[in-house]
């Protein structure tokens, strides 16, 4: 979940890829070998109608499936962890699934694991977490568990690749002019034309999202040249100094 | 102490990256220092700043919709504006 200014990023982590546990409930039982063989058929590209009730276009669309594991299977229900593209339905899949056993299935439970880069193995928080930390803060006028409940925005783009830039660009860069080679310290070598990008401060701050115009090897070999048009800014003005020269004024 | 910020810096971005298992080389442009008198170790800012650049990795429990745990989030911190990663059946 994004505090204050970092949700103008979650559109960027809803798009990510998703894990999900889930509880599929088979209504008369196959061989386990049998479930095996059709959970293989699914991995992989497949093509899928959003359901009834869904927030989109019920038209047909292709969905990546990263990789289905069957945890356990008693006959009747089938305990799967599900690794897939953003926008790929789990009922949908069930009942897919179902379809194609012959049976029918459908979806008992679901939980998702992971979103994006948040997993639940990490640093996840329950509310009353979240609770204690702010009734510390007030109370006792103690920060640390706040500190620890909250994560630097930081960690929501820690999945794509980066662009690190000189502090006499920042603050350009916030007032939205694009980020040109000459005001880069270090990219990272995943950078394709074309990628959304990550736009950090040599401190780690997240000054916000860009598209690539240049592979990181061609930002290496030129000289000038636009590297990354801004997408989305989430830094404030007035943190790094003002360094660009107005017209007719000399720079300070 | 440029050189310090600098170097918590990169590693502070060498442990995002870690944090979600992302392998890349970094190709280097030029090797300069970021300057302390500006901008904050993102461990490091002042806390009102903490959290409006913040996150949490929210356990939603069963039951309250994402959109209610939303609400409840913004009334606990007193603050305007927070979203969340999607629902599970939107």
């Amino acid at each position: 979940m994004a505090l204050a200014r970092m949700t103008r990023v979650v559109g960027n982590i809803i798009h990510s890829s998703k894990e999900y546990i889930c509880v599929m409930q088979l209504h008369s039982p196959v061989p386990e070998e049998r479930l095996r063989e059709v959970l293989e058929e699914f991995t992989g590209v497949i093509y899928q109608r959003p359901p009834l009730r869904s927030s989109v276009k019920r038209a047909l669309r292709k969905k990546r499936i990263n990789e289905i594991e069957l945890l356990e299977y008693t006959g009747k229900y089938a305990l799967l962890r599900i690794d897939c593209e953003a926008g790929t339905y789990m009922r949908k899949l069930c009942w897919d699934v179902g379809l194609v056993l012959g049976v029918g299935a459908h979806m008992r439970e679901l939980r998702r694991i992971r979103t994006g880069p948040f997993h639940e193995d990490k640093n996840l928080v329950r509310m009353h977490d979240v609770a204690m930390a702010l009734i510390r803060l007030r109370l006792e006028g103690k920060e640390d568990l706040l500190r620890k409940v909250v994560l630097p925005g930081e960690y929501s783009v820690c999945h794509i690749p980066k662009v690190v830039v000189r502090d006499s660009a920042v603050e350009s860069i916030v007032h939205g002019a694009s980020l040109a080679v000459p005001g880069i310290v270090m990219v990272q070598d995943t950078i394709k034309k074309g990628d959304t990008v990550a736009m950090l401060t040599g401190k780690g701050e997240f000054i916000g999202l860009g598209v690539a115009e240049m592979d990181a090897e061609t930002i290496i070999q030129s000289e000038k040249g636009i590297a990354v048009k801004p997408k989305r800014i989430i830094m404030e003005p007035g943190i790094y100094p003002r360094m660009w020269r107005r017209q007719g004024q000399d720079s300070q | 102490m440029d050189i310090d910020v600098t170097q918590k810096g990169r590693e502070f971005i060498n442990s995002i990256n870690e944090f979600c298992g992302y392998k890349a080389n970094w190709l280097i442009k030029i090797d300069e220092p970021t300057s302390p008198e500006w901008g904050w170790l993102p461990y490091e800012r002042p806390l009102e700043k903490y959290i409006e650049y913040g996150v949490i990795n929210l356990d939603k429990p069963p039951g309250p919709t994402s959109h209610e745990v939303v609400a409840w989030i913004k009334k606990m911190f007193n603050i305007k504006r927070a979203g969340h990663g999607g629902t599970l059946e939107p």
